[in-house]
Protein backbone atom coordinates (compact mmCIF):
# COMPACT_ATOMS: atom_id res chain seq x y z
CA UNK A 1 0.00 0.00 0.00
CA UNK A 2 1.62 3.37 -1.17
CA UNK A 3 1.38 4.98 2.55
CA UNK A 4 1.38 8.48 0.36
CA UNK A 5 -1.93 8.42 -0.19
CA UNK A 6 -3.59 7.83 2.80
CA UNK A 7 -4.10 9.55 6.09
CA UNK A 8 -2.76 8.15 9.30
CA UNK A 9 -5.28 8.05 12.01
CA UNK A 10 -2.94 9.65 13.83
CA UNK A 11 0.48 11.28 13.95
CA UNK A 12 3.52 9.43 15.52
CA UNK A 13 1.45 6.09 15.80
CA UNK A 14 3.50 4.74 12.40
CA UNK A 15 4.86 5.72 9.20
CA UNK A 16 5.63 4.39 5.65
CA UNK A 17 9.38 4.23 5.10
CA UNK A 18 10.33 3.04 1.64
CA UNK A 19 6.65 2.01 0.72
CA UNK A 20 6.89 -0.45 4.12
CA UNK A 21 4.66 1.02 6.99
CA UNK A 22 6.04 0.61 10.41
CA UNK A 23 5.21 1.31 13.92
CA UNK A 24 6.64 3.77 15.93
CA UNK A 25 7.83 3.04 19.24
CA UNK A 26 10.36 3.80 21.87
CA UNK A 27 13.82 3.13 23.25
CA UNK A 28 14.91 3.65 26.76
CA UNK A 29 18.67 4.77 26.37
CA UNK A 30 19.37 3.61 29.69
CA UNK A 31 17.62 0.10 29.87
CA UNK A 32 16.83 -0.46 26.47
CA UNK A 33 13.19 -1.00 27.17
CA UNK A 34 11.12 -0.94 23.87
CA UNK A 35 7.58 0.14 24.45
CA UNK A 36 4.51 1.17 21.87
CA UNK A 37 3.13 3.39 21.29
CA UNK A 38 6.43 6.16 21.61
CA UNK A 39 6.59 7.12 25.22
CA UNK A 40 8.91 9.77 26.90
CA UNK A 41 9.95 7.75 30.02
CA UNK A 42 10.56 4.36 30.52
CA UNK A 43 8.07 2.33 31.83
CA UNK A 44 10.72 0.06 33.23
CA UNK A 45 13.59 1.96 34.98
CA UNK A 46 11.89 5.20 35.11
CA UNK A 47 14.88 7.21 32.81
CA UNK A 48 13.32 9.85 31.21
CA UNK A 49 16.30 9.09 28.39
CA UNK A 50 13.98 7.62 25.44
CA UNK A 51 14.12 7.73 21.95
CA UNK A 52 12.54 7.21 18.75
CA UNK A 53 12.58 3.66 17.59
CA UNK A 54 10.69 1.89 14.32
CA UNK A 55 9.53 -1.61 15.59
CA UNK A 56 9.99 -4.87 13.50
CA UNK A 57 7.34 -5.38 11.03
CA UNK A 58 6.97 -9.20 11.53
CA UNK A 59 6.20 -11.46 14.46
CA UNK A 60 4.42 -14.17 15.63
CA UNK A 61 0.11 -13.54 17.11
CA UNK A 62 0.52 -14.49 21.20
CA UNK A 63 -3.13 -14.18 21.96
CA UNK A 64 -5.95 -13.22 19.56
CA UNK A 65 -9.68 -12.78 20.23
CA UNK A 66 -12.79 -11.84 17.70
CA UNK A 67 -15.15 -8.20 18.36
CA UNK A 68 -17.93 -10.07 17.61
CA UNK A 69 -19.91 -7.13 18.76
CA UNK A 70 -20.29 -3.27 17.87
CA UNK A 71 -18.50 -1.41 20.34
CA UNK A 72 -20.24 1.72 21.34
CA UNK A 73 -19.72 5.18 19.88
CA UNK A 74 -17.44 7.32 21.29
CA UNK A 75 -15.41 5.98 21.69
CA UNK A 76 -15.74 3.88 18.81
CA UNK A 77 -15.70 5.76 15.53
CA UNK A 78 -18.43 3.93 14.06
CA UNK A 79 -21.96 3.79 15.22
CA UNK A 80 -24.03 1.86 12.80
CA UNK A 81 -24.87 -1.71 14.14
CA UNK A 82 -26.15 -3.12 10.56
CA UNK A 83 -23.31 -2.69 8.74
CA UNK A 84 -20.96 -3.72 11.94
CA UNK A 85 -18.94 -6.82 10.50
CA UNK A 86 -16.38 -8.73 13.26
CA UNK A 87 -12.98 -8.22 13.41
CA UNK A 88 -9.66 -9.68 14.88
CA UNK A 89 -7.96 -8.21 17.49
CA UNK A 90 -4.90 -9.71 18.92
CA UNK A 91 -1.13 -9.14 20.51
CA UNK A 92 1.67 -10.22 17.98
CA UNK A 93 5.22 -10.01 19.67
CA UNK A 94 8.07 -8.67 17.77
CA UNK A 95 10.93 -10.89 18.75
CA UNK A 96 13.22 -9.24 21.29
CA UNK A 97 10.92 -5.94 21.34
CA UNK A 98 7.60 -5.74 22.54
CA UNK A 99 3.55 -7.22 22.25
CA UNK A 100 1.70 -4.89 20.30
CA UNK A 101 -2.05 -4.72 20.58
CA UNK A 102 -3.63 -4.72 17.27
CA UNK A 103 -6.83 -5.00 14.87
CA UNK A 104 -6.65 -8.41 12.58
CA UNK A 105 -7.24 -8.40 9.27
CA UNK A 106 -8.65 -11.80 9.89
CA UNK A 107 -11.94 -12.27 11.92
CA UNK A 108 -12.05 -16.17 11.32
CA UNK A 109 -11.30 -18.11 14.10
CA UNK A 110 -10.46 -21.28 12.68
CA UNK A 111 -7.73 -19.31 11.15
CA UNK A 112 -6.06 -17.88 13.92
CA UNK A 113 -3.80 -19.70 16.55
CA UNK A 114 -1.00 -18.52 18.71
CA UNK A 115 2.53 -18.63 17.34
CA UNK A 116 1.03 -18.01 13.73
CA UNK A 117 3.67 -15.29 11.77
CA UNK A 118 1.87 -12.06 11.66
CA UNK A 119 3.14 -9.24 9.21
CA UNK A 120 2.29 -5.50 9.66
CA UNK A 121 -0.18 -3.85 7.40
CA UNK A 122 -2.72 -1.03 6.85
CA UNK A 123 -6.16 -1.01 6.77
CA UNK A 124 -9.14 1.60 6.60
CA UNK A 125 -9.69 3.02 9.88
CA UNK A 126 -13.15 2.52 11.25
CA UNK A 127 -15.58 5.23 10.35
CA UNK A 128 -12.32 6.65 8.44
CA UNK A 129 -12.98 5.14 4.90
CA UNK A 130 -16.70 4.76 4.02
CA UNK A 131 -17.45 1.77 6.42
CA UNK A 132 -16.10 0.11 9.09
CA UNK A 133 -14.14 -2.94 9.68
CA UNK A 134 -13.08 -5.03 6.48
CA UNK A 135 -14.04 -8.24 8.32
CA UNK A 136 -12.02 -11.04 7.13
CA UNK A 137 -10.63 -9.56 3.70
CA UNK A 138 -7.48 -8.01 3.26
CA UNK A 139 -7.70 -4.23 2.86
CA UNK A 140 -7.80 -3.37 -1.03
CA UNK A 141 -5.41 -0.43 -1.95
CA UNK A 142 -8.50 1.49 -3.84
CA UNK A 143 -10.57 1.87 -0.75
CA UNK A 144 -7.46 3.06 1.43
CA UNK A 145 -7.74 6.70 0.50
CA UNK A 146 -9.46 7.60 2.95
CA UNK A 147 -7.93 7.21 7.27
CA UNK A 148 -6.33 4.06 7.52
CA UNK A 149 -4.82 2.19 11.19
CA UNK A 150 -2.26 -0.48 11.80
CA UNK A 151 -3.20 -4.11 11.78
CA UNK A 152 -1.53 -7.31 11.10
CA UNK A 153 -2.26 -9.91 8.57
CA UNK A 154 -1.30 -13.49 8.88
CA UNK A 155 1.97 -14.22 6.86
CA UNK A 156 0.95 -17.53 5.23
CA UNK A 157 -1.41 -15.92 3.27
CA UNK A 158 0.99 -14.02 0.91
CA UNK A 159 3.98 -15.69 2.12
CA UNK A 160 3.22 -19.70 2.24
CA UNK A 161 5.39 -20.92 4.79
CA UNK A 162 8.04 -18.25 4.90
CA UNK A 163 9.43 -17.61 8.74
CA UNK B 1 -8.93 -9.84 69.61
CA UNK B 2 -6.02 -7.89 70.42
CA UNK B 3 -6.15 -4.20 70.76
CA UNK B 4 -4.35 -3.90 66.99
CA UNK B 5 -7.47 -5.53 65.71
CA UNK B 6 -9.76 -4.03 63.07
CA UNK B 7 -13.07 -5.60 62.78
CA UNK B 8 -16.60 -5.17 60.66
CA UNK B 9 -19.35 -5.48 62.63
CA UNK B 10 -22.30 -4.24 60.44
CA UNK B 11 -22.75 -5.03 56.94
CA UNK B 12 -25.72 -3.65 54.51
CA UNK B 13 -26.71 -4.05 50.75
CA UNK B 14 -28.84 -3.12 48.18
CA UNK B 15 -30.40 -5.61 46.04
CA UNK B 16 -27.82 -5.29 42.46
CA UNK B 17 -29.96 -5.65 38.98
CA UNK B 18 -31.16 -3.10 37.85
CA UNK B 19 -33.91 -0.63 39.57
CA UNK B 20 -35.40 2.09 37.65
CA UNK B 21 -35.83 5.45 38.97
CA UNK B 22 -33.67 5.21 42.28
CA UNK B 23 -30.11 7.08 41.47
CA UNK B 24 -26.68 5.57 42.83
CA UNK B 25 -26.48 7.70 45.63
CA UNK B 26 -29.50 6.76 46.92
CA UNK B 27 -28.81 3.25 46.66
CA UNK B 28 -25.30 4.40 48.22
CA UNK B 29 -27.02 5.60 51.35
CA UNK B 30 -29.86 2.54 51.76
CA UNK B 31 -26.83 0.67 52.19
CA UNK B 32 -25.00 3.01 54.68
CA UNK B 33 -28.33 2.72 56.94
CA UNK B 34 -28.33 -1.10 56.39
CA UNK B 35 -24.71 -1.19 57.34
CA UNK B 36 -25.46 0.90 60.53
CA UNK B 37 -28.51 -0.69 61.66
CA UNK B 38 -26.44 -4.32 61.67
CA UNK B 39 -23.69 -2.61 63.55
CA UNK B 40 -25.83 -1.22 66.15
CA UNK B 41 -24.36 2.36 65.33
CA UNK B 42 -25.94 6.04 64.54
CA UNK B 43 -24.41 7.92 61.62
CA UNK B 44 -22.94 10.73 63.56
CA UNK B 45 -20.80 8.09 66.11
CA UNK B 46 -18.95 7.64 62.59
CA UNK B 47 -15.63 9.31 62.67
CA UNK B 48 -14.23 8.09 59.49
CA UNK B 49 -15.52 7.48 55.86
CA UNK B 50 -14.94 6.18 52.87
CA UNK B 51 -16.33 5.24 49.23
CA UNK B 52 -17.14 5.76 45.58
CA UNK B 53 -18.30 4.70 42.47
CA UNK B 54 -17.43 5.16 38.76
CA UNK B 55 -20.81 6.24 37.14
CA UNK B 56 -23.10 6.93 39.84
CA UNK B 57 -21.25 10.26 41.68
CA UNK B 58 -19.37 11.47 44.53
CA UNK B 59 -19.75 9.25 47.75
CA UNK B 60 -19.63 11.98 50.23
CA UNK B 61 -22.65 13.73 48.85
CA UNK B 62 -24.56 11.47 50.73
CA UNK B 63 -24.39 13.14 53.90
CA UNK B 64 -26.61 15.49 52.66
CA UNK B 65 -28.91 12.31 53.37
CA UNK B 66 -27.06 10.57 55.87
CA UNK B 67 -27.02 13.67 58.58
CA UNK B 68 -24.18 16.65 58.11
CA UNK B 69 -21.97 15.41 61.09
CA UNK B 70 -18.36 17.23 59.03
CA UNK B 71 -16.98 13.56 59.12
CA UNK B 72 -13.90 13.59 57.64
CA UNK B 73 -15.51 11.52 54.09
CA UNK B 74 -12.91 10.51 51.32
CA UNK B 75 -14.10 9.51 47.53
CA UNK B 76 -12.69 6.81 46.50
CA UNK B 77 -12.37 6.25 42.47
CA UNK B 78 -10.32 3.44 41.57
CA UNK B 79 -12.14 1.11 38.59
CA UNK B 80 -13.12 -2.03 39.99
CA UNK B 81 -11.03 -1.74 43.07
CA UNK B 82 -12.69 1.36 43.95
CA UNK B 83 -14.63 -1.10 47.46
CA UNK B 84 -11.07 -2.32 48.04
CA UNK B 85 -9.76 1.36 48.21
CA UNK B 86 -12.04 2.24 50.67
CA UNK B 87 -11.78 -0.65 52.63
CA UNK B 88 -8.08 -0.08 52.70
CA UNK B 89 -8.39 3.55 53.50
CA UNK B 90 -10.43 3.12 56.43
CA UNK B 91 -8.18 -0.10 57.67
CA UNK B 92 -5.09 2.15 57.77
CA UNK B 93 -7.24 4.79 59.59
CA UNK B 94 -8.44 2.70 62.40
CA UNK B 95 -5.31 0.93 62.53
CA UNK B 96 -3.54 4.30 62.91
CA UNK B 97 -5.74 5.12 65.84
CA UNK B 98 -7.21 8.40 64.05
CA UNK B 99 -10.98 6.83 63.60
CA UNK B 100 -12.66 4.40 66.25
CA UNK B 101 -15.73 3.84 63.90
CA UNK B 102 -15.51 4.24 59.97
CA UNK B 103 -18.01 3.32 57.15
CA UNK B 104 -16.69 2.02 53.60
CA UNK B 105 -19.69 2.34 51.08
CA UNK B 106 -19.25 1.30 47.28
CA UNK B 107 -22.19 2.04 44.87
CA UNK B 108 -22.56 2.12 40.76
CA UNK B 109 -25.87 2.97 38.05
CA UNK B 110 -24.28 1.38 34.74
CA UNK B 111 -26.81 1.46 31.38
CA UNK B 112 -27.17 -1.65 29.85
CA UNK B 113 -23.91 -2.79 27.40
CA UNK B 114 -20.83 -2.54 27.45
CA UNK B 115 -18.47 0.12 29.32
CA UNK B 116 -17.33 2.68 27.07
CA UNK B 117 -14.77 4.39 28.63
CA UNK B 118 -13.03 7.54 27.43
CA UNK B 119 -9.42 6.78 26.20
CA UNK B 120 -7.85 9.92 27.60
CA UNK B 121 -9.13 9.49 30.63
CA UNK B 122 -7.49 6.30 31.20
CA UNK B 123 -3.89 8.12 29.27
CA UNK B 124 -4.60 6.79 26.05
CA UNK B 125 -4.72 8.54 22.86
CA UNK B 126 -8.73 8.83 20.87
CA UNK B 127 -7.51 6.45 18.04
CA UNK B 128 -7.51 3.05 20.64
CA UNK B 129 -11.22 3.86 21.22
CA UNK B 130 -11.84 5.19 17.68
CA UNK B 131 -10.52 1.76 16.13
CA UNK B 132 -12.05 -0.39 18.56
CA UNK B 133 -9.44 -1.92 20.92
CA UNK B 134 -10.51 0.31 24.08
CA UNK B 135 -13.05 -2.77 25.49
CA UNK B 136 -12.25 -4.63 28.53
CA UNK B 137 -14.18 -7.64 27.13
CA UNK B 138 -11.38 -8.28 24.41
CA UNK B 139 -8.72 -7.95 27.44
CA UNK B 140 -10.26 -10.67 29.35
CA UNK B 141 -10.78 -12.94 26.13
CA UNK B 142 -7.15 -12.55 25.12
CA UNK B 143 -5.85 -12.80 28.67
CA UNK B 144 -7.75 -16.28 29.14
CA UNK B 145 -7.22 -17.25 25.37
CA UNK B 146 -3.30 -17.14 26.21
CA UNK B 147 -3.92 -18.69 29.53
CA UNK B 148 -5.71 -21.49 28.00
CA UNK B 149 -3.15 -22.79 25.71
CA UNK B 150 -0.52 -22.23 28.22
CA UNK B 151 -2.50 -24.25 31.16
CA UNK B 152 -4.47 -26.99 29.63
CA UNK B 153 -7.68 -24.88 30.34
CA UNK B 154 -11.15 -26.08 28.46
CA UNK B 155 -13.94 -24.08 27.13
CA UNK B 156 -15.84 -26.46 29.46
CA UNK B 157 -14.29 -25.20 32.34
CA UNK B 158 -15.23 -21.57 31.55
CA UNK B 159 -19.07 -23.11 31.38
CA UNK B 160 -19.03 -24.60 34.72
CA UNK B 161 -17.63 -21.71 36.47
CA UNK B 162 -20.41 -19.52 35.20
CA UNK B 163 -23.49 -22.70 35.76
CA UNK B 164 -21.60 -22.94 39.30
CA UNK B 165 -22.49 -18.96 39.78
CA UNK B 166 -25.80 -18.89 38.13
CA UNK B 167 -26.86 -21.99 40.62
CA UNK B 168 -25.42 -19.95 43.90
CA UNK B 169 -27.39 -16.82 42.36
CA UNK B 170 -30.48 -18.45 42.53
CA UNK B 171 -29.72 -19.02 46.19
CA UNK B 172 -29.40 -15.33 47.13
CA UNK B 173 -31.75 -13.24 47.36
CA UNK B 174 -30.14 -9.94 46.29
CA UNK B 175 -28.39 -11.36 43.57
CA UNK B 176 -29.49 -10.26 39.80
CA UNK B 177 -29.69 -13.31 37.86
CA UNK B 178 -31.39 -15.67 40.22
CA UNK B 179 -32.28 -18.19 37.02
CA UNK B 180 -29.64 -21.41 37.12
CA UNK B 181 -28.40 -22.23 33.88
CA UNK B 182 -26.41 -25.42 32.27
CA UNK B 183 -22.89 -25.52 31.01
CA UNK B 184 -24.39 -26.55 27.72
CA UNK B 185 -26.71 -23.70 27.53
CA UNK B 186 -24.10 -21.54 28.54
CA UNK B 187 -21.74 -22.62 25.79
CA UNK B 188 -24.19 -22.50 23.30
CA UNK B 189 -24.96 -18.61 24.10
CA UNK B 190 -24.00 -16.12 21.45
CA UNK B 191 -20.00 -15.80 21.04
CA UNK B 192 -19.23 -11.97 22.14
CA UNK B 193 -15.44 -12.49 22.28
CA UNK B 194 -13.87 -15.91 21.55
CA UNK B 195 -13.27 -17.90 23.41
CA UNK B 196 -16.03 -16.48 25.75
CA UNK B 197 -19.78 -16.74 25.46
CA UNK B 198 -22.29 -14.03 26.68
CA UNK B 199 -23.34 -16.38 29.83
CA UNK B 200 -19.76 -16.27 30.82
CA UNK B 201 -19.51 -12.71 30.85
CA UNK B 202 -21.16 -10.38 33.72
CA UNK B 203 -23.26 -7.33 32.54
CA UNK B 204 -22.64 -3.67 33.91
CA UNK B 205 -25.48 -3.24 36.44
CA UNK B 206 -26.50 -1.28 39.47
CA UNK B 207 -26.05 -1.72 43.15
CA UNK B 208 -24.41 -0.79 46.41
CA UNK B 209 -22.88 -2.14 49.50
CA UNK B 210 -21.48 -0.97 52.97
CA UNK B 211 -19.81 -2.08 55.69
CA UNK B 212 -18.96 -0.60 59.45
CA UNK B 213 -15.79 -1.10 61.00
CA UNK B 214 -14.48 -0.97 64.17
CA UNK B 215 -11.70 -1.14 66.50
CA UNK B 216 -10.46 -1.03 70.06
CA UNK B 217 -13.37 -1.05 72.57
CA UNK B 218 -16.56 -0.37 69.66
CA UNK B 219 -15.19 -3.89 68.50
CA UNK B 220 -14.62 -5.48 71.48
CA UNK B 221 -18.26 -3.84 72.72
CA UNK B 222 -20.06 -4.83 69.84
CA UNK B 223 -22.89 -7.20 69.71
CA UNK B 224 -22.66 -8.62 66.66
CA UNK B 225 -20.33 -11.90 66.53
CA UNK B 226 -16.80 -10.21 65.30
CA UNK B 227 -15.01 -10.66 62.03
CA UNK B 228 -11.71 -9.42 61.82
CA UNK B 229 -10.34 -8.03 58.94
CA UNK B 230 -7.26 -9.70 59.37
CA UNK B 231 -5.46 -7.69 56.67
CA UNK B 232 -6.28 -5.61 53.12
CA UNK B 233 -3.22 -4.88 50.44
CA UNK B 234 -3.41 -2.65 47.52
CA UNK B 235 -1.38 -2.99 44.60
CA UNK B 236 -1.18 -1.38 40.77
CA UNK B 237 1.21 -3.36 38.48
CA UNK B 238 4.42 -3.81 37.80
CA UNK B 239 6.55 -3.35 34.55
CA UNK B 240 5.29 -6.72 32.28
CA UNK B 241 2.41 -7.79 33.71
CA UNK B 242 -0.67 -8.04 31.17
CA UNK B 243 -3.26 -5.57 31.91
CA UNK B 244 -6.66 -3.94 30.56
CA UNK B 245 -6.27 -1.46 28.02
CA UNK B 246 -2.58 -2.06 26.86
CA UNK B 247 -1.63 -1.09 23.55
CA UNK B 248 1.58 -3.16 24.15
CA UNK B 249 2.82 -5.25 26.88
CA UNK B 250 6.19 -6.48 27.76
CA UNK B 251 7.72 -9.58 26.61
CA UNK B 252 9.43 -10.02 30.18
CA UNK B 253 6.36 -11.49 32.28
CA UNK B 254 5.55 -10.08 35.82
CA UNK B 255 3.95 -11.28 38.54
CA UNK B 256 -0.30 -9.07 38.06
CA UNK B 257 -0.79 -7.04 40.80
CA UNK B 258 -3.31 -9.84 42.04
CA UNK B 259 -0.58 -11.83 42.87
CA UNK B 260 1.21 -9.12 44.22
CA UNK B 261 -1.47 -7.86 46.35
CA UNK B 262 -2.69 -11.33 47.10
CA UNK B 263 1.28 -12.49 48.63
CA UNK B 264 0.73 -9.11 50.63
CA UNK B 265 -2.66 -9.71 52.19
CA UNK B 266 -1.54 -13.11 53.22
CA UNK B 267 1.73 -12.46 54.88
CA UNK B 268 0.67 -9.03 56.99
CA UNK B 269 -2.86 -11.72 58.15
CA UNK B 270 0.02 -14.07 59.07
CA UNK B 271 -2.07 -16.81 57.61
CA UNK B 272 -1.90 -18.49 54.15
CA UNK B 273 -3.77 -19.68 51.28
CA UNK B 274 -4.18 -23.14 52.53
CA UNK B 275 -6.05 -21.81 55.51
CA UNK B 276 -9.03 -20.22 53.50
CA UNK B 277 -11.98 -22.13 53.87
CA UNK B 278 -13.90 -19.55 51.47
CA UNK B 279 -13.19 -17.20 48.24
CA UNK B 280 -14.79 -14.31 46.82
CA UNK B 281 -12.49 -13.66 43.73
CA UNK B 282 -13.06 -11.10 40.59
CA UNK B 283 -15.23 -13.16 37.79
CA UNK B 284 -16.04 -10.31 35.70
CA UNK B 285 -16.09 -13.12 33.19
CA UNK B 286 -15.64 -17.02 34.07
CA UNK B 287 -11.76 -17.22 33.11
CA UNK B 288 -11.17 -14.67 35.27
CA UNK B 289 -12.23 -16.70 38.11
CA UNK B 290 -10.05 -19.59 37.25
CA UNK B 291 -7.36 -16.92 36.53
CA UNK B 292 -7.53 -15.09 39.64
CA UNK B 293 -7.69 -18.61 41.84
CA UNK B 294 -4.12 -19.89 40.68
CA UNK B 295 -2.46 -15.30 40.76
CA UNK B 296 -4.29 -15.68 44.53
CA UNK B 297 -2.25 -18.44 45.46
CA UNK B 298 -5.68 -20.54 46.24
CA UNK B 299 -4.62 -23.07 44.05
CA UNK B 300 -2.17 -24.14 41.31
CA UNK B 301 -1.66 -22.92 37.79
CA UNK B 302 -3.05 -25.23 35.30
CA UNK B 303 -5.14 -27.47 38.53
CA UNK B 304 -8.07 -25.80 38.37
CA UNK B 305 -9.37 -27.98 35.34
CA UNK B 306 -9.48 -30.85 37.69
CA UNK B 307 -10.08 -28.54 40.74
CA UNK B 308 -13.68 -27.18 39.19
CA UNK B 309 -14.68 -30.37 37.53
CA UNK B 310 -14.05 -32.04 41.14
CA UNK B 311 -16.56 -29.56 42.52
CA UNK B 312 -14.14 -28.13 45.27
CA UNK B 313 -15.28 -24.64 44.33
CA UNK B 314 -18.96 -25.35 44.86
CA UNK B 315 -20.41 -23.99 48.09
CA UNK B 316 -20.18 -27.50 49.53
CA UNK B 317 -16.86 -27.98 48.26
CA UNK B 318 -13.10 -27.68 49.78
CA UNK B 319 -12.90 -24.28 49.20
CA UNK B 320 -16.39 -22.59 48.19
CA UNK B 321 -15.89 -19.60 45.63
CA UNK B 322 -18.04 -16.80 44.92
CA UNK B 323 -21.13 -18.00 46.79
CA UNK B 324 -23.45 -15.01 46.65
CA UNK B 325 -22.86 -16.00 42.69
CA UNK B 326 -20.38 -13.29 42.36
CA UNK B 327 -20.13 -10.34 39.40
CA UNK B 328 -21.57 -13.40 36.77
CA UNK B 329 -24.93 -12.98 38.57
CA UNK B 330 -24.60 -10.35 40.81
CA UNK B 331 -23.80 -8.08 37.52
CA UNK B 332 -21.09 -5.51 37.92
CA UNK B 333 -22.22 -2.06 39.10
CA UNK B 334 -18.27 -0.89 39.17
CA UNK B 335 -17.96 1.10 42.46
CA UNK B 336 -20.08 -1.35 44.35
CA UNK B 337 -18.51 -5.33 43.75
CA UNK B 338 -15.85 -4.90 45.84
CA UNK B 339 -17.65 -4.45 48.82
CA UNK B 340 -20.57 -6.83 47.78
CA UNK B 341 -17.68 -9.43 48.64
CA UNK B 342 -17.01 -8.15 51.95
CA UNK B 343 -20.79 -8.29 52.70
CA UNK B 344 -21.29 -11.83 51.45
CA UNK B 345 -18.03 -13.39 53.56
CA UNK B 346 -19.05 -11.39 56.67
CA UNK B 347 -22.43 -13.25 56.16
CA UNK B 348 -21.19 -16.40 55.42
CA UNK B 349 -18.54 -16.29 58.63
CA UNK B 350 -21.37 -15.17 61.19
CA UNK B 351 -23.01 -18.11 59.99
CA UNK B 352 -26.48 -15.60 59.00
CA UNK B 353 -25.98 -16.83 54.80
CA UNK B 354 -29.10 -18.61 54.58
CA UNK B 355 -29.78 -21.05 51.32
CA UNK B 356 -26.33 -20.55 50.58
CA UNK B 357 -24.00 -20.82 53.85
CA UNK B 358 -21.41 -22.86 53.52
CA UNK B 359 -21.34 -25.99 56.25
CA UNK B 360 -19.10 -26.44 58.60
CA UNK B 361 -18.64 -23.00 60.22
CA UNK B 362 -16.21 -21.69 57.86
CA UNK B 363 -13.28 -19.50 59.76
CA UNK B 364 -11.00 -17.82 57.46
CA UNK B 365 -12.43 -16.22 54.14
CA UNK B 366 -10.80 -14.12 51.03
CA UNK B 367 -11.51 -11.76 49.06
CA UNK B 368 -9.95 -9.84 45.77
CA UNK B 369 -10.66 -7.53 43.34
CA UNK B 370 -9.23 -6.99 39.76
CA UNK B 371 -9.94 -3.55 38.15
CA UNK B 372 -8.78 -0.79 35.47
CA UNK B 373 -5.66 -0.04 34.42
CA UNK B 374 -4.74 -2.94 36.92
CA UNK B 375 -5.34 -2.58 40.16
CA UNK B 376 -5.75 -5.30 42.77
CA UNK B 377 -7.11 -5.29 46.16
CA UNK B 378 -7.12 -8.41 48.94
CA UNK B 379 -8.28 -8.74 52.40
CA UNK B 380 -8.50 -11.75 54.54
CA UNK B 381 -10.90 -11.86 57.35
CA UNK B 382 -11.97 -14.42 59.95
CA UNK B 383 -14.09 -15.19 62.60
Amino acid sequence: MNGDSVTPITEGLFTVADGLVRLIGSQCADCGTIAFPRQFSCPKCTSVEVTERLLARRGTLWSWTIQCFPPKSPPYAVDDADTFEPYGVGYVELPGEVRVEARLTEADPDRLRIGMPMELTLVPAPGGAGGGCQGGRPPVASTARGVVTYAFQPVEAEWGTEQ
Amino acid sequence: MSGDDVGIIGAGIQPFGRHPGVTGLQMAVAAARAALADAGVSWPEIDFAAGGSDAAGNADTSVAMLGLTGVPFVNVRNGCATGGSALTMAHAMLRAGSADLALVVGFDKHPPGAFNPDPEDWGLGRWYGETGLMLTTQFFAMKIQRYMSEQGISSATLAEVAAKAFRNGALNPNAWRRKPLTATEILASKMISHPLTQFMFCSPGEGAAALVLARGARLRGSSRPPVLLRSVALRTRSFGSFEVFSPSIAIESAPSPTAVAAAAAFEAAGIGPTDVDLAQVQDTESGAEVMHLAETGLCQHGEQEKLIASGATEIGGRLPVNTDGGCLANGEPIGASGLRQVHEVVLQLRGEAGARQVPGRPRVAFTHVYGAPGVSACAVLSR
